[in-house]
């Protein structure tokens, strides 16, 4: 029987942490799915904070872990409310059309 | 026996009354009759003033604070010499970036009472990071901080560069934001606390072996995030673009404020609970300095845009303070709050110049434009000039001091590359420091800029300009608030 430990919780953390940063560099099509490779940043992150606070015995890492979702909230709030504007302006959310400046 | 539920307030006075005056400046700003444009304006005005005049008064409450450490919120928020000293400079910062800020916004068409409100907002939450002593009350002093910043870097709603220029800021500063946690959640697991005194007392007994690969990893993640933060090679990809972008006020903002409150996180993280493993940070730190350095004096050379051209300056000068960081002696942090103080004045001053920049009522932002200055605007070529060779380092300006304690501490601690790397790529930065003036005072206008300046930026031009050439007869304030803000640090 393989017991589920801290190990494990933090390997699924990793790839998901990972797997968000790629989501946001690799991407080349849509912004929204920038915004969701962030969430999963901030989820895996989460996972990590909860792992840790039940190994450790110590309820900081669960407050941490709401506060960490409070602000994804009002992140997200604000992003999309940017992109919302972005669109108004161009038309557009592909990642390839956020050209106007050389960089 | 009192009530324990309720936390000592008196540490946390400054930023209980800016909220408080945030809330009343919203309210009153919400319940004023608009709809016109002059109401607009009028409100706008209303609540610029205000939101000055609370800054100021809490420069007065921070000081009053000064000379003791108080620890409050459960041991999450500090308030120490350090911590007034570096909220004193960033109140002043957003002060003065909302005074010349006023006059853009108004011709604009941007005067609406949400930017003042934003920008007191913003320095709220850079207040809570400077007095951060607890990775939650970091973190949520830096979202604070930071979705105020990504929304006014849109402000201008109407035009795609600003829109563009929020959005990557956006974008960036959240995987910036992520990576930040990423390595604090490690930081707190290996360590098992997320306080900064516990960790503190924690480190001093490591032994050679170093604290561990979970804990080292977690402390990367923690200076990448922060590098992002303070724009330093090679996390400062977002910044020419969005400062760039920005209508010009935010990006004076941009370029003072949340560059020396994160400059102050920086060292409150790396010198309180990391400080005893220098070791393990040093190197990283000294990369990044060295390649913020390099990058900030080479890439500035092509440019022909005065707000990508400070952008890449402000990469540079982070460098510069980054030395003093590396150094991580007290005299290293004394030498970063000195040029972090000059910092300031000087890119206040120079963004006043740069808001001046109009021809007929329009804004321009290329060098060439500033072609024959020194004669259509004697006094604007002069402060511009003045504020242009403190920023190259020539003495007997401020700058110039900036560079040579930061410098001085780096020979004391035996960092000789980083000082001998420092003095060149300042020689190399003064070439387009030096451009500029050159094409002020020695090349044609065809086509004169404006003639008539705002009275406040006028006022804040002369109060910089002479701050900046009287230092050097009266550095002694500056020298010892800074000393006495490093040995708090680190006495504590």
């Amino acid at each position: 029987m393989l017991d589920i430990g801290l190990a494990h919780y933090l390997s699924v953390a990793a790839v998901l942490f990972t797997l968000g940063i790629f989501g946001i560099f690799l991407n080349r099509k849509n912004v929204i799915i920038i915004l969701m490779s962030v969430e999963l940043m901030l989820l895996a992150v989460n996972i990590n904070l909860v792992a840790f606070s039940a190994e450790l015995s110590d309820l900081v890492g669960q407050v941490f872990a709401m506060f960490v979702l409070t602000v994804a909230a009002a992140e997200a709030a604000v992003g999309l409310a940017i992109l919302v504007i972005f669109f108004r302006n161009r038309g557009t959310i592909a990642v390839e059309d956020i050209n106007v400046m050389s960089g | 026996m009192p009530n324990t539920h309720v936390p000592e307030l008196i540490p946390a006075l400054p930023e209980l009354f800016l909220a408080v005056i945030i809330m009343a400046l919203l309210m009153f700003g919400v319940f004023q009759k608009g709809g016109r444009d002059e109401q607009d304006v009028t409100t706008f005005r209303y609540v610029t003033y205000m939101g000055i005049v609370a800054l100021l008064l809490a420069v007065l409450l921070t000081t009053l604070l000064a000379d003791e450490r108080l620890v409050t919120f459960g041991g999450m928020f500090v308030s120490d010499g350090y911590a007034v000293f570096c909220k004193v400079l960033v109140l002043l910062a957003s002060a003065g970036s909302l005074v010349i800020a006023k006059g853009f916004l108004e011709r604009h068409s941007l005067a609406r009472f949400e930017f003042p409100v934003l920008v007191v907002f913003a320095t709220l939450g850079m207040l809570m990071m400077i007095s951060a002593n607890d990775m939650i009350s970091l973190y949520l002093g830096l979202e604070m901080q930071s979705l105020s910043l990504y929304i006014i870097a849109a402000f201008q709603r109407d035009d795609t560069r600003s829109t563009e220029a929020g959005l990557k800021y956006f974008v960036l500063g959240a995987v910036a934001s992520g990576m930040l946690l990423y390595g604090m959640s490690l930081v707190y697991g290996f360590a098992g606390t997320t306080s900064f005194e516990v960790m503190a007392k924690m480190f001093t007994n490591t032994g050679p072996e170093g604290p561990g690969t979970g804990m080292i990893f977690g402390i990367v993640f923690i200076l990448a995030g922060l590098a992002f933060k303070v724009s330093a090679v090679p996390f400062h990809m977002w910044t020419p673009d969005v400062y760039e972008g920005a209508p010009t006020p935010v990006t004076a903002f941009f370029a003072i404020a949340p560059k020396i409150a994160g400059m102050a996180l920086f060292m409150r993280v790396m010198v309180g609970p990391f400080g005893d493993l220098l070791a393990q940070w040093q190197q990283i730190v000294v990369f990044i300095s060295i390649a913020s350095m390099i990058l900030g004096s080479f890439a500035a050379v092509n440019q022909r845009n005065i707000k990508r051209l400070m952008a890449y300056s402000s990469i540079g000068h982070v460098g510069y303070a980054l030395i003093g960081l590396s150094v991580g002696s007290e005299a290293g942090i004394r030498a970063v709050l000195i040029y972090l103080a000059i910092y300031l004045f000087m890119n206040i001053g120079t963004f006043a110049c740069i808001l001046c920049m109009r021809r007929g009522g329009r804004m321009v932002e290329g060098i060439d434009d500033l072609a024959g200055l020194g004669k259509t605007h004697p006094m604007i070529a002069l402060a511009l000039a003045i504020f242009m060779f403190s920023m190259a380092g020539i003495p007997p300006l401020a700058g110039f001091f900036g560079k040579l304690y930061v410098f001085q501490a780096a020979i004391a601690a035996e960092l000789y590359t980083l000082a001998i790397i420092g003095v060149l790529t300042s020689v190399v930065g003064a070439f387009y420091y030096l451009r500029i003036i050159r094409i002020m005072y020695f090349d044609d206008a065809e086509d004169p800029l404006d003639q008539s300046i705002d009275r406040e930026i006028g006022a804040l031009l002369t109060l910089t300009g002479i701050l900046i050439v009287a230092f050097i007869a009266y550095p002694e304030p500056l020298v010892s608030n800074a000393a006495a803000a490093a040995a708090s640090l680190f006495s504590s």
